[in-house]
């Protein structure tokens, strides 16, 4: 596939929409000036916002750093069981955000593991009043069929516990659900290293979400940057096939010299 | 009185959602009211009065998420 085909034709669809990146940005932990170069040198197109009381007027607002054209995603973060992230994620449409959310429901303030069984409830509640539902979840296939089932736009299921930068500690149970549902998977959470971005690209995974790894870099925005070649080079190889491995033995990449020896 | 984010406030004067946000200097298009754990659409903000005893969250986004 060519490089042209490939950015015109390759595009993760969510709820009906179409994007080119398939980088989703987390906004926590920066400045609003970082927040907005990060978004820029990760081409992200999508980025999640929390929703939280404005306690004091005439202060600047992270919409005013967002870039007019990124779709923004209000995650239903501080909610404890579905009713909270219906309240959250309904006060979120009405600030005029678009019909994005992405449902957290967590209750578990040590490993911060979202509760599956609430987040389908949310989830169900949320799609019949037409919102775009991407559901944080923790990898289990029965959950995400459910979670089709009530009407997500696609499932993200977590690597490892948000903000610990250790990977996709559940590599084999998120291939287990790109292999298995017909949704866009994007994995979220845990995310440390543009390699780790790479290989959930590689396994097939529609797109990659990522906060704390670029956050906590020593050079945020560089650190963005990598993260988006990790990404694409990732998603090309997938689009590519991978060369088949060898359980045994080797194969010579040239055939074996004639004139030397019989 | 009027609790607003979780804060005793004083009202001099009935006053509606848009005086209300006005006076407290927030962009009206960057924050959501909800009144009496009811979403007011600011369409009606002008003619939605705050009165004694009203409970008030005003909402805004932020960078973040669950941490």
């Amino acid at each position: 596939m060519s490089t042209e085909m490939k950015n015109t034709e390759d595009k993760l669809i969510l709820g009906g929409h179409e994007f080119t990146s398939r980088f989703i940005l987390g906004s926590g932990k920066f400045s609003l000036e970082l927040v907005k170069a990060c978004i820029e040198e990760a081409g992200a197109q999508i980025v999640t916002l929390a929703l939280r009381r404005a306690n004091q007027g005439g202060l600047a607002n992270i919409l005013d750093y967002v870039p007019k054209d990124v779709t923004l995603l209000p995650n239903t973060s501080g909610a404890r069981n579905a009713e909270e992230a219906v309240r959250i994620a309904r006060l979120s449409r009405e600030l005029g955000c678009g019909d994005f959310v992405k449902i957290e429901v967590i209750h578990d303030s040590k490993y911060l593991l979202p509760d599956n069984y609430e987040t389908i409830k949310a989830t169900e509640i949320l799609a019949k009043e037409g919102f775009v539902v991407m559901p944080y979840m923790y990898p289990d296939l029965n959950a995400a069929r459910d979670l089709v089932n009530a009407g997500a736009a696609c499932v993200m299921p977590l690597g490892s516990p948000i903000g610990s930068n250790k990977g996709i500690c559940t590599k084999e149970f998120i291939q287990i659900l790109i292999d298995e549902i017909d949704l866009p998977i994007i994995v979220d959470a845990g995310i440390g290293r543009p390699s780790q971005a790479c290989e959930a690209m590689e396994m097939g995974a529609a797109a990659v979400m990522a906060n704390t790894a670029i956050a906590t870099a020593g050079d945020v925005r560089v650190m963005a940057e990598a993260f988006k070649k990790a990404i694409e080079a990732g998603r090309s190889a997938y689009l590519s096939g991978m060369g088949r491995t060898l359980e045994r033995g080797a194969s010579a990449s040239s055939p074996l010299t004639g004139f030397l020896h019989d | 009185m009027i609790t607003v984010n979780g804060e005793n406030r004083e009202l001099e004067k009935p006053v509606t959602v848009t005086e209300y946000v006005q006076q407290c200097n927030y962009v009206p298009a960057q924050v959501v009211v909800e009144l009496n754990e009811e979403i007011i659409k600011r369409e009606i903000w002008g003619e939605t009065l705050l009165k004694d005893g009203d409970v008030v969250e005003i909402l805004q986004f932020m960078g973040g998420g669950s941490r």
